[in-house]
Formats: structure tokens, sequence, C-alpha cells
């Protein structure tokens, strides 16, 4: 079940906004730090205006075990420029004082998260305009501290399920988890994938049976069909790969255009 | 602490019972756990009660004690270094002891731990065995144990590595496994375990992940530790047998930490034992080029578990240098972390420089060729000698035989074979 920080939160109340008015988030993956800091911060605004509901900001880590190539690729060259954990947190904080409303995700590792500290990052995120997290190496039975500082600034913590989560694992997420439940579409890493499982249905309505949460489904997505299919059965569709693998196929100067007519495509338009 | 009180039962709660250390969340006091991807974390509980339910098979048990015994060739002997010690303390010196681990098939204790999880994946119906390796020892030694069990095996190996330990990448391959080049990342150690993680996430219904030191997540400290004790369980009797008593200090080096661990553990209840890790000190630890981890490192999270970790200031793990690819790890075994902290245990490093006259003096007053890693412990037993006056007793773990390192030395002391 949601709890209060969910129910006050900007996340909690765009999915309530898209449900009443019929549509699937759209969430788009981008690290922070590529190509540049500067530019990613481009990118981001671009994916917003072009209809991005919720984007997530990917904080590059030198060791990403639950990533594929892409956005393992994106982390390296962000990390080669210096990007860090704080620097992330400046670009939310940036994005809102440039009028940025829509939900921002800090997706990324835990061991900067720990170096940093966990209660001073979720309260500098909060101060910033960070609305949630996903952080994929840390799975719900080491989750407290993290949760702690989350439900102290009013964040939403999303947990991860995958086709592999047992029922008593996803009755956890969905009692621990808050803003939505981020269901992985495949037993794999993250990276564009031609097709969806063909199982996702009957995955999606078990991870449904145990939580009213909201559902994002990533991992594989990279392409209008997919988004539309998601949307049958899901409240959310996360694009992180084919969006990385679209910037780049151009010049740096023209990722930004290119973001937003990923974001269109992908909506169909 | 974390409180996971309210969470659902995750099938750990019986392994808790069976051992003090670590707890059901895989914990060593604070260090340790399991900070890995959902996908993985059915997998892990189904590795942690299949592993339970085999240790307490009796037939297990026999089966990995019939191939110690007839084809790693245990018990490995515990040899008293005579010349070594004469040279090394002089004549009021301890005596000293090598736990003889480089004449353990393959060469290295590494076997102990291959053999053992390739029992375990046999025994879960997995036929397909993934391994990360360094230097190529632990590759070499799960290549080994699947093809004498056959199983399908795939190592992954840092394309830095591959340049390395070439002869170890041809032996993989004669012994029936893939060899696949990470370039990701430092393309090292620490990346080839990074892209096994991302195989065992996509392939977990198939796959076993025999992961060859005792780092990363729950359960592997913990297994890998038993499946390494005997080193210590035969140790422990045979200077006893050999001596009447218990010895005052052993020494192991420490990479991810295996050898140290199956060395320390059967000693850590006997308070006047004095144990002593020997790290990579690479360049000097002034230099920042090292592996020393627990000597510098601070608290972090790196593949799967709390430890010390060797990162910068924004908590990017760092890349190191050793001599020794064994050594050459920024993180390192959550047991040996506790044992830190409580002061159960002590963490000195060692250069490149000094483990080449560790090396050196070994070969040339026992005939005996240690690894380059081993040579760290043997390097700090050395000077360790001297203080330690006579009547004194030392146990080192020779972890492994050098003649995977004779490009590595020959290229140190300037000789072109």
């Amino acid at each position: 079940m949601t709890d209060t920080a969910t129910s006050t939160s900007r996340i909690g109340a765009t999915f309530e906004r898209l449900r009443e008015e019929g549509r699937t988030a759209l969430m788009p993956f981008h690290t922070a730090g590529f190509p540049t800091l500067e530019s990613s911060k481009r990118i981001i605004r671009a994916l917003i205006d072009a209809g991005a509901d919720l984007v997530e900001v990917g904080v590059p880590f030198s060791d990403p075990i639950a990533d594929g190539v892409s956005v393992q690729g994106t982390g390296q060259i962000a990390l080669q420029n210096g990007t860090r954990l704080k620097d992330c947190v400046e670009l939310v904080r940036q994005l809102r004082t440039e009028g940025i409303t829509a939900p921002l995700l800090l997706m990324g590792y835990y061991n900067p998260i720990l170096k940093y500290g966990v209660e001073r990052f979720v309260a500098d995120c909060a101060a910033a305009g960070v609305d949630g997290f996903i952080v994929p190496d840390l799975p719900i039975e080491e989750s407290a501290a993290l949760r702690e500082a989350c439900v102290a600034h009013n964040r939403d913590l999303i947990f991860m399920v995958a086709p592999t989560s047992t029922d008593d694992r996803l009755v956890a997420a969905a009692e621990r988890g808050t803003g939505f439940l981020y269901c992985v579409s495949v037993t794999g890493v993250t990276g564009a994938r031609d097709s969806m499982s063909q199982t996702l249905g009957d995955y999606i309505a078990r991870v449904r049976a145990h939580s009213n949460l909201p559902l994002a489904i990533g991992f594989g997505i990279s392409k209008p069909e997919h988004v539309r299919q998601v949307g049958e059965l899901a409240e959310g569709a996360i694009v992180g790969a084919a969006l990385i693998n679209a910037l780049n196929s151009v010049a740096d100067d023209e990722k930004p255009a290119k973001a937003a007519e990923f974001v269109r495509f992908l909506r169909g338009e | 602490m974390v409180d996971t009180s309210n969470i659902a039962p995750i099938t750990r709660t019986a392994f808790a019972a069976a051992e003090a250390m670590p707890d059901a969340l895989g914990r060593f006091g604070r260090f340790g756990g399991t900070y890995a991807p959902e996908t993985l974390m059915p997998a892990i509980s189904e590795l942690i009660a299949a592993y339970e339910e085999a240790k307490r098979d009796p037939a297990f048990q026999a089966e990995i004690d019939e191939l110690a015994t007839h084809y790693v060739g245990r018990a490995t002997p515990l040899y008293e270094a005579k010349r070594f010690a004469a040279e090394a303390g002089g004549a009021d010196g301890p005596r000293i002891f090598l736990k003889r681990e480089d004449l353990a098939h393959t060469g290295a204790h590494k076997i102990n731990n291959a053999l053992g999880q390739a029992l375990l994946a046999k025994r879960m119906g997995k036929p397909r065995i993934i391994a990360e390796t360094g230097a190529g020892q632990h590759g070499v030694a799960t290549a080994t144990a699947c093809a004498l069990l056959g199983l399908k095996c795939i190592v992954y190996m840092g394309e830095v590595d591959i340049q390395r330990q070439s002869l170890n990448v041809f032996r993989m391959k004669l012994l029936g496994a893939e060899v696949i080049s990470v370039r990701s990342g430092s393309q090292t150690l620490k990346d080839a375990i990074n892209e096994a993680i991302r195989d065992w996430v996509t392939n977990v219904d198939d796959t076993f992940y025999i992961f060859g030191t005792v780092a990363g997540m729950h359960p592997y400290p913990m297994m890998v530790r038993d499946f390494q004790s005997v080193i210590g369980r035969e140790a422990r009797a045979q200077v006893q047998e050999q001596t009447g008593s218990l010895p005052d200090a052993i020494v192991a080096c420490v990479g991810g930490g295996s050898n140290a661990m199956g060395l320390f553990y059967p000693f850590l209840n006997d308070e006047s034992v004095e144990i002593i890790g020997v790290e990579a000190g690479g360049h000097g630890l002034e230099s920042g080029h090292h592996a020393a981890t627990l000597v510098t490192g601070e608290e972090g999270v790196l593949h799967g578990s709390w430890s010390y970790v060797l990162m910068d200031d924004d908590g990017q793990i760092v890349e190191t240098h050793s001599i020794s690819a064994g050594l050459d790890y920024p993180g390192v075994g959550p047991e040996l972390s506790h044992m830190k902290y409580t002061g159960r245990a002590r963490f000195v490093s060692i250069t490149d420089e000094e483990a080449l006259d560790g090396f050196k003096l070994l070969c040339r007053t026992e005939g005996i060729i240690p690894a380059l890693e081993s040579s760290h412990a043997i390097s700090y037993a050395a000077k360790l000698a001297k203080e330690m006056g006579s009547g004194k007793t030392m146990v080192i773990n020779l972890s492994g035989r050098g003649d995977k390192d004779m490009h590595t030395v020959a290229d140190a002391l300037g000789v072109t074979l």
C-alpha cells in the first residue's frame, strides 16, 4: 500500500493525474554528465519539453553491475569528465530553478550515496528538488537507512522487482516502496531489445496482485509499439538504453534535439 | 542496524542457527550483507538453501573429501622451512612452517573452493558455470573442476589481465573453458567480476556463479571460507603434531582474502595466536599505486557486500596496482574487514620490491618458487622473524606456486626470457 509520502509526493501526484487522463507515463533515463554536465541538462530539458512525464537522472558509477554496455558507456564518459554525485544533485537544483516541474529521480548505485552520507544526501536532494531514488544494488533487505531518510524528507524510494521475484518479495517491495514499483521486464541488465517478453503480461499481473502502487516497466523498451504494449499493462514505461543509442547516433550539439525527437517517436507522434 | 523484522521471510533464517558468523543476512558484525540487484535475490536465497542442505549432507562432505584426497592431493604438507628461518631470523629466530597449498592440484589453494562450488552446482542441477579471474588461478581452478565434473565453463577476465597472464588463458582453454575478454572499466579483476555478475543476472535460471574469493554478496564470503578452511584445519593439527603446541603467529597474503580466511578461520578462537594479513603495497602506500584495502581503505559497498574498499572522495572505486595480479583488487572480504574492525587480526602491507625480495629468498634458501601473491606473506614473515625471538612458531600460508609468474619476475628483474 502507498503511504502518506507517496500520496503527497510529486511522483504520486503525476501518476494520479496521468491515470485521470488515461495516459501512460513516459519516463526516460539520462545519465548526468553525458556527454557533458551542461549538455545533459539541455537533454533532460528537451526530454521534458517534448512530453516526458518523469525523468530518471542517472548517477555515474565506476562499477555498475546492473547495467548493460549502453548505460555503462555513458557513465564512463560522465566520470571521465568529472561528474560527481554532488553535480547530479546540483543539476536537478538548476533544472528546478529553470522552472522544470516534472518529477525528477536520481538512479545510481549505493556506494557514492554512502560516501556522501545517506541522511545528508537525501536532505540535499530534497532541498534541490529531487523527488525520489532508484538504487539498483540496494535490495529491500539493505534499504533501511535510505528508507528512513526518505520518510524523514518526504522523498520516494522506488524498489525494483523482477520476473524472478518471489511472491513474498513482491509483497515486501510493495510494502516498503513508495512512488511506483520499477518492474524489470526481463532477467538481465539494462539495454535495448527488439521485442518485449511474451510472458510480461503474466508477470505484471502477478506484481499487480500484490501491490497498489503504480507500476512502471523498464529494461528493453525501444519502440513506440513497446510503449503501447506496456501501456496496456502498466502505468509507466521507462526508456534508457534505446535513448542513449539514439543520442549516440548524432553529434553532441544535436543531442538535445535528438532527445526530443525520440520522445515524440516513442509517443507515436 | 538494519531493521528487517517486517520483511516477508526470504528462506534465510534456518542458516543463522547453524553459524554464528555471518548472521541470517550475511553480516559479520557491521560488514557483509547482500547488496545485489533484485533479479538475483531469489537465486541467492536458493543458493543459500542449497548450500545449507548440502553442508548437512554427509554424502556431499564425503564427495569433497574423496576429491580432496585423491584429486587435489590433500592433506598438503606443513613444511618447516629451516634454512629460510635461519636466514630470516638468525640463530635465535622462530621456527617457520609453510602450509604448502602450492602443492595442491593446479598449483594454488583456489582448487579447494572451485571444486566445492562446482559440486554444489552439479547438485543444484545448474549446467552452466561462470567465473571471474584476475591472475587466472581461480579461472584455471574453475575450468579444472568443470572439466572433471562435465560442466560448461565460461570465465570472465579483464583484457589487461589476459595480456599479462596469457599462459593461464591458454591453460583455461585447454581445459575446455571459454574465456571472455572484459573491456569495460579498468579491464582487470573488478571489471571481470562486474561482467560475471551481469551474466548471472541475465542467465540466472541455468547458471551457477563460482566466485573465487571471500568477498562479494552473501553467501559467498561464508561459503568460500568454509571450502577454504580445510587449509587451517589441516595446518592447526599439523603444527601441533610437529611442535606440540599452537603457533604464535599465522601469516597470509590478502587480496580478496580466500587463502587468508582459509588459514585463519580455524584459529579464530585460539586467542594466543596472532593473526596477520599482508596486503599488496604496490609502489608504496604514499604512491597511491597499491591494493592495501584493509590498511588504507574505508568502509563502503562493492560487489554486493559492505567491507573496506579503496575509493575516491566521490565513492567511485579506484584502480589498484600490485605486481601480483591475484592481490590487485580494491575490495576485501567482509569477515576480514570485521577482524580488522575488532582488532582480532592486524593487517600490514608489503611493496612489490619487498615481495620480490621474499620471492628470491625462498627460492634460494628452500628450493621453493612461491607465487608473487604468497611472496608478500613470505616477505613480511621474514621481517617478523627478526622481532619474534627464539622459542616461537610461525605458520605462513604458501598459497600458490610461482611458475605462472616467471614472465613478471623476469621483467621486474630486467631479464629477457
